[in-house]
């Protein structure tokens, strides 16, 4: 924000956060206000900044997953998901059919976590108080209870190894996500009846902060966001890694690229993802679950030296373009491994929408934009 | 080498005859730092590629040199990376930034600033991201050292004594250092709010 505008009398700077409940964690917002109108907005972010880099650098590959968990804590899969696929690039391991199925379920049924939290916290920061947010939070759990079962732990769930997953599922588990999925479609139904064609929603969210499909792309926006603005670009359509190729999805796009699209492009890609799901357990195959090369892997992490190179592999997470950037030395610890996060890169553009807005409409698109500060900060 | 990197690598010297180029493995090299704005620019328009997504930054640190390393996708044909990367010397580094070429940049620049020391010249902001201005040292060097958190305190030596602990000279030094840093750093600098 430049010299002129603070010096103006009618301006009024104000802080949101870092201990502000609509910023959904530790961010801060500098905001000029003209009466309530923003005109300008810097983030200040590092509130919760632990360096994760330097930290998994003086760890082993595989003992790097449990802390990839706390990147967007939220969808621990879709993180474990990344890592894996960067570091199976790097050392070249190949993963088993059944493992790639288990990996592809579970990463849509993280996406489905997160895009539910997301639109029940979109509705509370609408002032819809905790009404919507319990619907959404109530079929989450019926998610996070699957991910305990098979994994351990409910968000944290270090699920995925080098090669494959650390446990299969049995035939009763599938038959336990069969029917939870099978619920989603009439709950979106409901869920959508109840806010999609809402007065309220529709006022707050339509036309309001929009965001060009140039400035859109040249910002390096990813994911449902990027979507919103009307570009067809999900990489699991591009890059086609894993299986995704074998699944028959569509990828939902945006006209306006305003908050309104963002949130239904949202809702529809649950339903996507909710196809996604039924067709791989319609598929799964039998057989193994976890490459056997790497089995002496899980009881010596050191074992696993990749030759010296570097490897570079991304994923469509909930929130965009997770890319993990690994360089190996030949040493069991990574020489450099850098996290490409789409929370942080997503907020490039928070200051063009928000400015002209009111500062009620900023804390809205801060709620689309769907930042998770763990991975922000990292 | 796959296609793709030798035809971007022949593209580029055709199209840009003055800039000095080698692959390595997967990506492209410019050997003066000076040219990856126009190299970026180049690769951005040219009819061929359109890689109009700037997808990560990167800095990493190999001793000798500091690295920065840039991974560019073509939203418009869906291909990629193309990957490109500068050298410079771990003694004042300086990278011209992206920042005029993709906005993505902006944030990414910082953080590797932030964490390397490189510094991106026409950064319309260049300030520390996750650190307070006023941190000294980039953590992510492999020449950075943590200071030692592992030191007792006076407090705690007066505690240990009058339960009858022997606690050796060396720690005793250490805590005098540490409260004298504390009330020095104090005295130096008072409490400012981050901005």
């Amino acid at each position: 924000m430049s010299e002129t505008i603070l010096n103006e009398p009618q301006t009024l700077e104000i802080n949101f956060g870092p201990q502000h409940p609509s910023t959904h964690g530790v961010f801060r917002m500098r905001a000029v206000l003209d009466g309530e109108t923003i005109r300008g907005l810097k983030l200040v972010i590092g509130y919760l900044h632990r360096n994760h880099e330097q930290i998994a650098e003086n760890l082993t590959y595989p003992g790097v997953f449990a802390y990839t968990d706390r990147l967007d804590y939220l969808n621990s899969m879709q993180n474990n998901f990344g890592y894996a696929l960067a570091a199976e690039k790097l050392a070249g391991i190949t993963v088993p059919e059944r493992a790639e199925y288990i990996r592809v379920i579970m990463a849509e049924l993280a996406r489905i976590v997160n895009h539910l939290l997301l639109v029940g916290f979109l509705l509370n920061d609408l002032g819809a108080f905790f009404t919507p947010c319990l619907y959404a939070v109530r079929e989450r759990e019926r998610i996070l209870d699957i991910f305990e079962d098979v994994s351990g732990s409910r968000m944290m769930c270090n699920y995925f190894r080098f090669g494959g997953v650390k446990n299969d599922l049995t035939e009763n588990q599938l038959g336990e996500i069969r029917k939870v999925v099978s619920r989603l479609p009439a709950f979106l139904d409901e869920f959508e009846a109840l806010l999609s064609k809402n007065e309220i929603l529709c006022m707050r969210c339509q036309n309001v902060g929009g965001l060009p499909k140039d400035l859109a792309v040249n910002a390096g926006i990813t994911g449902p966001m990027l979507r919103a603005s009307g570009i067809n670009y999900d990489i699991r359509k591009t890059d086609r890694y894993s299986i995704y190729d074998r699944f028959d999805f569509k990828v939902p796009l945006g006209q306006k690229g305003d908050v309104y699209d963002r949130y239904y492009v949202r809702i529809l890609e649950m339903r996507e993802s909710v196809k996604i799901v039924e067709q791989a357990i319609a598929g799964i195959p039998r057989g193994e679950f976890l490459n056997a090369k790497t089995l002496p892997l899980l009881r010596n992490p050191r074992l696993f030296k990749p030759a010296a190179g570097e490897a570079y592999g991304r994923i469509e997470s909930p929130k965009g373009e997770l890319g993990y950037y690994l360089v190996s030395d030949g040493t069991p610890q990574p020489w450099r491994y850098h996290v490409r996060a789409p929370s942080l890169i997503n907020l490039t553009v928070l200051e063009e929408m928000c400015v002209g807005q009111k500062i009620a409409d900023a804390i809205v698109i801060l709620g689309s934009i769907d930042i998770v500060l763990g991975e922000t900060d990292r | 080498m796959d296609t793709q990197i030798s035809e971007v690598k022949t593209q580029l010297e055709t199209g840009l005859p003055d800039v000095k180029l080698r692959t390595i493995g997967n990506s492209i090299l410019l050997e003066n730092p000076e040219d990856l704005v126009r190299a970026a620019f180049f690769l951005k328009e040219a009819p061929a590629f359109r890689l109009d997504y700037l997808s990560s930054i990167t800095a990493a640190d190999y001793l000798d040199y500091l690295e920065s390393v840039y991974h560019l996708y073509s939203m418009e044909k869906k291909t990629g990376p193309i990957v490109l990367r500068v050298r410079v010397k771990r003694e004042a580094p300086r990278v011209p930034s992206l920042v005029p070429v993709y906005r993505s940049a902006d944030l990414q620049e910082r953080e590797a600033y932030d964490t390397f020391g490189i510094v991106y010249e026409g950064h319309p902001d260049l300030r520390r991201l996750f650190l307070w201005e006023g941190f000294e040292g980039y953590p992510l060097r492999k020449d950075y050292r943590q200071e030692d958190t592992d030191v007792l305190e006076i407090a705690d030596i007066e505690w240990l004594e009058k339960h009858g602990v022997n606690v050796p000279e060396k720690f005793k030094t250490q805590a005098r250092e540490l409260a004298a840093a504390g009330k020095r750093a104090l005295s130096e600098k008072p409490a400012q709010p981050r901005n």
